[in-house]
């Protein structure tokens, strides 16, 4: 960290104060140019782009299907929920409807992920606010979700298991019964947290009232997810415009009027709670057996037993490999919810194999410029509790 | 594309201001308006705080650069209402050759780093934008990368 004093107009000394970009509480490669006086934060001002790559434009580079495996990379604490939105989009380029068995297992994982996501999100933040305990129980959870992953998809975190028309891969026999004894430890263990944390006198001191985020400001700042939900804002993607089926699963969308740190961290333990409720239906609904991918010959590979008896799903498999599949010219916005808020994948085709435009909406860019209204006037040490709560994932900053 | 007139979001600007809509089409279900690009700030602001329409909700603003053709760029908003639950996407045409467009900060506070982004990558400029310089490339950097004309790998001849 560098310092540099500078003597404002006028009676006070403010302090110019670099935060990050290597900084364990700004939770990845985040810069904060604070203007401050004394312990109070006079001006707040992001410094992003430490960790682009460029995502956007090397799928225009890619194949449709190429592209899947860079959308991973974007937020990879929700790997599978980006995996969603840009299959999504791309299957609504094409017209394609995805068999109801593969809708569910995505649902399934796609919970799984928002669960993963949440774990991470308050071990980390309640490691910044002093409580280390609380981390080292959620990674221990949060790793059988990852050892699920490894075992549905071969990777723990770059799963790139959701495919254009339905799934890389039939899932192994046991997963679910894996998943079941899962979600049947978790709420005893939600418990536990909240034992730690909810009425933890240095917690409430740390959260409550601190970060005030309220509606009005939310809504015109474009903040979505837990975030926008702590102010009131019953806006989830997953109810106003459902995708993969969600709209036959039932949840409750958490809402709490209170616009604060301590109301985003009751969000988003309430939260979990409803991704259990769903991942619970989810097993109920998935059939043992059936497809997991739509029947669109030259678009969707053929199966492998296809391939060895028939000549023109030979020939078709040879082709969706080396040249791709062209959807037809136009343009879609496909909106899901990620742990983080709404995830936009704006595709553009312009009828060739390669997507002429993908652009990502990712919430994290969109609500970290929130923080100079969470955190000016307020202490150094809230300021950490506000990028804690604000749950960003530079990746997803910065694409 | 199909007939979009009877749109009820479009028959309300075509209601309100005979030239706000130059045309709309919808693709899979998604409408689209395009607006002339003199019209845009006013058409925002009339879609934002009428009641009916409701769109307090900037989603997203994503550019597309059409290289070679002319007009270049297209400017996307994607626009929902949280009250009505529906959303929209609006669309303005950039000429190649001075690419401006007039900024939404006023009516949408979030459109700020959207459009410093697109500032950044495509080298499009916001007139009227409290603060537009590069936001994920580095300051000093040469060329806006997501330009059709820039490469993906390698270097610029």
């Amino acid at each position: 960290m560098t310092t540099t004093v500078e003597t404002a107009t006028g009676a006070a000394r403010t302090m110019v104060l670099n935060m990050g970009p290597q900084h364990p509480s700004t939770h990845g490669v985040l810069r904060v140019v604070l203007e401050l006086d004394g312990e109070t934060v006079v001006k707040a001002r992001s410094e992003i782009g430490y960790l682009h790559t460029g995502i956007e434009k090397s799928c225009e580079a890619l194949t449709y299907s190429q592209a899947i495996t860079l959308t991973d990379r974007i937020d990879y604490l929700a790997p599978l929920s980006n995996n969603l939105g840009y299959c999504l989009a791309v299957e609504k380029l094409l017209g394609l409807e995805v068999p109801k068995r593969a809708q569910y297992i995505r649902v399934l994982l796609t919970e799984l992920t928002r669960l993963n996501s949440h774990l991470v999100w308050l071990g980390t933040h309640a490691m910044d606010l002093g409580a280390t305990s609380v981390m080292l129980y959620c990674f221990r959870e949060r790793e059988e979700i990852l050892k699920i992953f490894e075992m549905v998809s071969g990777q723990r975190m770059m799963t790139s298991y959701f495919r254009i028309g339905g799934l890389a891969l039939e899932p192994p026999p046991g997963w679910l019964e894996r998943v079941r004894r899962f979600v049947d430890i978790l709420p005893s263990r939600l418990a536990e947290y909240e034992n730690l944390l909810t009425r933890n006198r240095i917690w409430l001191m740390r959260t409550v009232g601190i970060g005030f985020l309220d509606a009005q400001d939310a809504i015109a700042l474009g903040v979505s997810g837990p975030a926008l939900r702590a102010a009131g804002v019953a806006y989830d993607v997953r109810k106003f415009f459902p995708y993969s089926s969600y709209e036959e699963f039932e949840f409750e969308v958490p809402t709490r009027p209170d616009s604060d740190c301590y109301a985003r961290y009751l969000v988003r333990v309430a939260e979990m709670r409803e991704s259990i409720k769903i991942i619970r239906q989810a097993m109920g609904k998935i059939p043992p057996d059936g497809p997991i991918r739509t029947d669109a010959p030259g678009i969707i590979p053929p199966q492998r037993e296809q391939m060895k008896t028939e000549m023109e799903a030979l020939i078709f498999h040879f082709k969706i490999f080396t040249e791709g599949f062209a959807p037809p010219p136009g343009e879609v916005y496909q909106r899901v919810e990620s742990p983080r808020g709404e995830v936009g994948y704006f595709v553009v085709s312009d009828g060739s194999a390669k997507p002429y435009r993908v652009k990502v909406r990712s919430p994290s860019f969109v609500n970290l410029q929130a923080l100079p209204k969470l955190a000016e006037g307020r202490l150094v040490a809230d300021l950490i509790a506000c990028i804690g709560t604000i749950d960003i994932v530079l990746g997803e900053v910065d694409r | 594309m199909p007939e979009t007139d009877q749109n009820p979001i479009v028959q309300r600007l075509r209601a309100w201001d005979e030239s706000a809509v130059a045309e709309s089409s919808e693709f899979r279900g998604e409408l689209t308006i395009v607006l002339a690009p003199d019209r845009l700030e006013r058409v925002a602001e009339y879609l934002r705080a009428e009641p009916g329409l409701q769109f307090d909700f900037l989603s997203d603003i994503s550019a597309v650069d059409r290289f070679p053709s002319e007009p270049r760029f297209e400017v996307n908003y994607h626009l929902l209402s949280i009250a009505l639950r529906q959303t929209v996407r609006l669309r303005v045409w950039v000429s190649g050759k001075d690419p401006v467009v007039t900024s939404l900060v006023p009516a949408w506070p979030t459109a700020n780093w959207h459009e410093r982004e697109i500032f950044d990558l495509f080298g499009i400029r916001f007139a009227g934008h409290p603060e537009l310089h590069r936001i994920l490339m580095p300051d000093d950097w040469e060329g806006h990368p997501l330009r059709k004309d820039y490469p993906v790998e390698g270097f610029r001849s």
